[in-house]
């Protein structure tokens, strides 16, 4: 029996991400149970990365159809290599956008379904997901014949907690090649790029007031924007603020938009989806105003308000600038 | 363009959320419902693209009766016809299950495009869309925010983490999962709903379509999140809660 873990890279270097999903493995089996698996034209870096770690094998896999990550070329790769070994019991992985785009797929050529996003593990396996956008959670057993697929969340497992392992030998590396034909691979991704460029750095900003739908008028922004000159903070929003174009993408925090950790992140009207938490729940000190008592953000929260916060943010400036005084 | 897009009917976000006697799921009489958001998105890509190069625009939903409200909505919004694939229950079938009997309801409308959102608000496993596209044996791509009809298939905008995008090119057919916020969502016209009611509503019994394995993923139990930090909620009115929360933010967390 063995586990799998799949290590995504990013730079060239191994994501903190796929350390996070190391430590989740660690709770389904041993170290020594563990192969780590890392995909590419080109591994022997990534693989002597992963050689550090304790764990029993790291396989490269490796093809020049995989020099561009392709949901095609991974999931045809990863499902050659998982069937080339008897009695897989997991394969684990960090719940990243690219997973997000093949894991389902390779988890279908097995008859399995990927548990995806998980926030926990505990014995039996029992996984833990969060549902309705954080305002639930489930817990989810699998119970199929054939590996259990499991993605699990930024942030949820603590990648600094994996023991180090100073009796371990060193960590043998194989090369696997599986066996891809360029048209299996049917998608062609162009180099990634980005919208405009960069006029504000969230991820060193001190102070952040950042603001959800709760707002509901783009002609209400400018009581934001005064909360945040009188606090010397930057202006940030979740997702639906951007989408509307009220504030622009790169204001935007949470998974899609940029991970921050401010001293101080007050959220105004953000109700607290997975998406949004992901990207600040890092944050050293955490204020959430909104009018729901069980909005998920308060779940986070180091200090809350429930109140209408068309009232409570104008005396909140007033409240702000008065201290200063 | 023939396309068919997969919506599905969720909780209405403000809905009040409470859990079901056997914790199974949420208490669902009484519950209002809504379109997914990332469904209505793929929704309006699906008319944008029917507008610009012709052809029909297909809804597909499964789910018990309830589900047709959502269905009038989409055909309200401007699709031409409807697929209600009738399922009582769809929490009996895991996300495979749910793939294969919308799959098997596509499979004999041979579209060109399948359009659906990235995941649901409900149970949010993102999955949907891309294991349609593997039982289907069509190439797929995630997380989009534009399509561009090219002469060799399409051109997608793609969402990658951190404010990074990249296009990806495909040949038709295809499966896509549409992200939010691609475009802005249009509102049903009275004329729209007014048509709706004469347009195609076929309904499938899920049983024809062919469901029956076990489920290899079950949810066995919903509870309240846990806490991960215990919140002083400061009370009083909105001035008195401010004043308060500015006095802690400077002797207490000491980040003013």
């Amino acid at each position: 029996m063995s586990i799998f873990l799949v290590l995504e890279e990013s730079g060239g270097k191994i994501k903190r991400a796929s350390w996070e999903a190391l430590a989740a493995a660690l709770k389904l089996g041993p170290a020594h149970e563990v192969t780590a698996v890392v995909i590419g034209a080109q591994t022997e870096t990534l693989a002597a990365e992963a050689a550090t770690r304790g764990i029993g094998k790291v396989v490269r896999v490796e093809h020049p159809l995989l020099a561009h990550y392709t949901a095609d070329g991974f999931s045809f790769a990863l499902h050659d290599l998982i069937q080339s070994q008897n009695g897989t019991k997991c394969v684990v992985f960090p719940h990243t956008y690219q997973v997000r785009d093949y894991a389902p797929a390779l988890a279908c050529k097995f008859g399995q379904v990927l548990i995806g996003d998980v926030i926990a593990i505990e014995d039996g396996p029992i996984f833990t997901r969060q549902l309705l956008q954080g305002r639930l959670t489930g817990t989810y057993r699998h119970c199929g014949n054939g590996p259990c697929f499991v993605s699990v969340q930024a942030g949820a497992f603590r990648a600094d907690e994996i023991a180090a392992q100073p009796d371990a030998g060193p960590t043998p590396i194989e090369i696997f090649t599986p066996t891809l034909d360029a048209a299996q691979i049917r998608t062609k991704p162009s180099e990634p790029f980005r919208e405009s460029p960069q006029t504000v750095d969230l991820g060193s900003a001190q102070r952040i007031v950042s603001v959800g739908r709760g707002i509901k008028e783009e002609s209400n922004m400018p009581m934001i924007a005064a909360l945040a000159s009188a606090l010397d903070a930057e202006l940030a929003a979740s997702r639906p603020i951007c989408d509307n174009g009220w504030l622009p993408l790169e204001r935007q925090v949470g998974s899609s938009g940029h991970t921050v950790s401010p001293k101080l992140y007050l959220a105004v009207g953000i109700s607290g989806a997975i998406q949004h938490l992901v990207g600040m729940k890092g944050s050293q000190c955490i204020v959430a105003i909104n009018k729901d008592p069980d909005a998920p953000i308060f779940e986070v929260a180091d200090y809350g308000i429930v109140g209408d916060l068309f009232e409570v943010v104008p005396a909140l400036t007033e409240a702000v600038k008065a201290a200063k005084q | 363009m023939k396309i068919v897009v997969a919506i599905k009917q969720v909780p209405d976000r403000d809905a009040p959320v409470r859990i079901a006697a056997n914790a199974k799921w949420i208490e669902e009489r009484e519950l209002q419902w809504a379109m997914n958001e990332p469904d209505a998105y793929a929704l309006e890509e699906a008319l944008q693209l029917k507008e610009k190069h012709g052809g029909e625009v297909i809804v597909l939903s499964a789910g018990p009766e309830r589900v047709g409200s959502t269905i009038r909505e989409a055909l309200a919004k401007g699709a031409d016809r409807a697929i209600h694939i009738v399922c009582d229950d769809l929490r009996a079938h895991d996300a495979l299950g749910v793939a294969r009997l919308l799959a098997e309801a596509v499979k004999p409308e041979n579209p060109d495009l399948v359009l659906t959102g990235l995941q649901s608000e409900d149970l949010g496993l993102g999955q949907t869309g891309v294991i349609v596209a593997e039982l289907l044996g069509l190439p797929h791509a995630t997380l989009i925010l534009h399509v561009e009809k090219t002469d060799a298939g399409l051109k997608v905008k793609r969402e990658l983490e951190e404010g990074w995008f990249q296009s990806v090119e495909m040949p038709l057919p295809a499966v896509l999962t549409m992200q939010s916020g691609g475009n802005k969502l249009r509102y049903a016209t009275l004329m729209g709903i007014k048509r709706a009611k004469t347009k195609e509503l076929r309904a499938v019994n899920a049983a024809e379509l062919g469901e029956g394995a076990a489920p290899t993923v079950i949810l066995e139990q919903v509870a309240a999140p846990k806490k991960q930090k215990s919140t002083q909620i400061l009370g009083g009115s909105a001035k008195e809660a401010a004043v308060a929360l500015v006095e802690k933010l400077k002797s207490e967390a000491r980040v003013l």
